[in-house]
């Protein structure tokens, strides 16, 4: 279908500059920062790595610019990153391997839960108007601009240390070895439950104002007031008829959303130490260890621009217009 | 850059047919939101006049609760919290403002030419503007600031300027899009006008409204993302601003010793300063969009606007609701007459 066609190649065109990108920020950034990077590290990893570093990045060589592109895809589509400095000698590809599932299902799940629940809120918002929710809307833009880190914070200090409900650090109990055993589940979703809170409460906000506004303007066209004269069930017209229309442009915008989740939920691993990306970002930062930061960012990136191709999937569903076209 | 902000009523209304001006009175939501960024602007200003301690001076009394002569507490190192506070809202601030002024700039300049001169142009913009928008912004800021060795607050604004135009640059090109179709763009076409006075004097004032929200969306994500870049250590950590606050109680583990008052202030004050922003945007997309505003009309000022407009309002069946209130389905002039 050439709906799909045309996103794919754009998600395939995102890819390319995102991965561009990601070669060219290291080696035009003012103040060569790569040879800064090998001069601390002498002597913190050995010989061998600083060279395999230098050779990485061009620094040996002396090679063009774009030979050095072309070694680096054929890198890439050989699945080497280079070596982490933080877990020297262990390749960035292992250590993302291991981060990634936390993430994917942390951050997946509580993306899902968020989607479901504030656009459910933002129907009803929108079809009781006057009531008590539609009042609360501009509430919650409190939420939009408040740093995800920070309502972790919170969580910690009421969950964590003052009830005391839920451990505030960590994906699962110490000394526990990651199995696929039901105790073993069980630790790391309880474990789970404050960081997927956090992304739940903050990113909530965004969908509900976005499927409220839309609703707000679908309730107004002639179709739904045809169902309605029509004597459809109330929760037929919400449902089917008003909503279905209105959560279009939310699941459209679905890319800039998630966005700022997956940017929130990076600090959200860091205050709980959550064994994910995130938290491994933030080490990488601490350490200074750039391939492993490049390649945290393309496999986010990467994971992203995967998610908004499903999501326009989705769409498809949804909308028999992008269907017709093909 | 603040000194802008009082103007939008004023500016917008430029959009809004004159008959319909009678209705309009500064809503609610763009008061209290102006009231809250006012507060902020002169927390900023007289702030580092006003704070009681150095903010940076180390004093005996180690992660002390508020207390008369600590009104917000200590830090772990005996650090005043309150002079923390005061003297971070300006760099807050300014890195926030400045990053929006600039991505703004850079989103009017790329969303009007691409939906100006349109063709080629407009598709590579368009392209440009999408991919930074599927691109997630933290972990490619993270990229750019980690490679960046000067981490000063300009720095981190023109990167956090430079990741964020894309939204603004679409939203701005949709509309420039459809003011070009006008018959008055056409006819000023036809009269030979240079392109540059079409857009300065015919397409941009009827953008103003969208790019001033586009413009305080942007400095809500941009207040957000320095504190983001921050707390993770890759901005200035040396000079106090919330942001910076925020990473050293999170170096000092501050969050599992009980001491709110020293990370409650910081995030509270960021969150709240989005949340005038994020007002005064809402109040801006209801005097474009009037059908978003909360509560639809009430019965009696549906009575009044029949009355002095001459409007038929039609009541949906089930309008009227449990609660009482009303939820008119269109609001049309009878006919033409104003």
């Amino acid at each position: 279908m050439r709906f799909i066609a045309r996103r794919l190649g754009f998600y395939i065109v995102a890819a390319w500059a995102a991965i561009t990108m990601n070669f060219f920020i290291p080696r035009l950034m003012p103040g060569n920062p790569v040879e800064l990077l090998i001069a601390r590290l002498q002597g913190r990893i050995t010989p061998q790595g600083v060279h395999a570093i230098a050779v990485a990045y061009g620094l040996e060589t002396k090679a063009s610019l774009l030979s050095q592109y072309g070694a680096y895809w054929v890198h890439l589509f050989q699945g080497n990153f280079g070596l982490s400095i933080t877990y020297y000698p262990t390749p960035v590809t292992s250590v993302i391997a291991t981060a990634l599932p936390w993430t994917l299902v942390l951050v997946g799940l509580s993306t899902i839960i968020a989607f479901v629940i504030g656009t459910l809120l933002g129907v009803l918002a929108a079809w009781r108007r006057g009531s008590w929710l539609e009042t609360a809307v501009p509430a919650t833009t409190f939420f939009q601009a408040v740093p995800y880190f920070w309502i972790g914070l919170l969580a910690i200090t009421v969950f964590g240390v003052a009830l005391g409900w839920f451990p505030s650090s960590g994906g699962y109990a110490q000394g526990m070895t990651i199995s696929l055993s039901g105790a073993f589940i069980g630790s790391a979703v309880y474990h789970a439950v404050l960081p997927a809170f956090t992304i739940v409460v903050t990113s909530m906000a965004g969908w509900l104002i976005g499927m409220r506004n839309m609703m707000v303007t679908t309730l107004g066209e002639d179709y739904v007031l045809t169902a309605q004269a029509k004597g459809l069930a109330e929760r037929r017209v919400m449902l089917t008829y008003a909503a279905r229309n209105a959560i279009l442009p939310n699941i459209a915008s679905f890319a800039l959303a998630l966005s700022f989740v997956v940017s929130g939920s990076i600090l959200v691993e860091v205050v709980f130490s959550y064994p994910g990306i995130g938290y491994v970002l933030f080490q990488a930062v601490e350490n200074e260890d750039y391939p492993l930061m490049e390649g945290i960012f393309l496999i986010i990136t990467l994971a992203v621009l995967l998610a908004n191709l499903l999501a326009d999937m989705l769409y498809i569903v949804l909308d028999p217009r992008t269907r017709q076209e093909g | 850059m603040a000194a802008d902000l009082p103007g939008l009523g004023s500016s917008a209304a430029q959009v809004i047919p004159p008959a319909r001006r009678r209705f309009r009175r500064p809503s609610a939501k763009i008061i209290a939101g102006l009231g809250i960024l006012a507060f902020f602007v002169l927390m900023a200003i007289i702030g580092p006049m006003a704070a009681p301690y150095d903010p940076s001076a180390i004093g005996p009394d180690m992660l002390a609760p508020p207390s008369a002569a600590h009104l917000l507490g200590t830090t772990q190192t005996g650090q005043d919290v309150l002079s923390q506070l005061l003297d971070g809202a300006g760099p807050t601030l300014i890195v926030g403002f400045a990053a929006g002024a600039i991505a703004t700039a850079l989103s009017v300049v790329v969303g009007v030419s691409a939906g100006y001169f349109g063709g080629v142009a407009e598709e590579g913009l368009s392209l440009l503007a999408n991919i930074f928008l599927v691109i997630p912004a933290l972990p490619l800021l993270v990229v750019l600031t980690g490679f960046l060795h000067s981490t000063s607050n300009l720095a981190i604004a023109i990167v956090i300027a430079v990741t964020g135009w894309a939204w603004g640059a679409r939203v701005l090109r949709a509309q420039t899009l459809a003011v070009r179709r006008q018959d008055y763009v056409a006819s000023a076409r036809a009269a030979g006008e240079r392109a540059w006075r079409i857009i300065l004097l015919e397409i941009l004032p009827n953008e103003v409204a969208i790019a001033a929200t586009s413009f305080l969306f942007t400095v809500v994500v941009a207040i957000l993302t320095d504190a983001y870049l921050i707390y993770l250590g890759l901005g200035p950590i040396n000079t106090w601003s919330w942001g910076s606050m925020l990473y050293w109680v999170q170096n000092n583990e501050a969050f599992t010793s009980g001491a709110w008052w020293w990370y409650v202030p910081p995030g509270l004050c960021i969150a709240l300063l989005g949340t005038g922003l994020a007002l005064v945007n809402f109040g801006i997309d209801e005097f474009i969009n009037p059908r978003l505003r909360a509560g639809g009309l009430s019965r009696r000022s549906v009575r009044r606007a029949s009355k002095s407009h001459g409007l038929t309002l039609v009541l949906r069946p089930d309008g009227v609701r449990d609660d009482g209130t009303l939820t008119p389905v269109r609001a049309r002039p009878a006919g033409t007459r104003r």
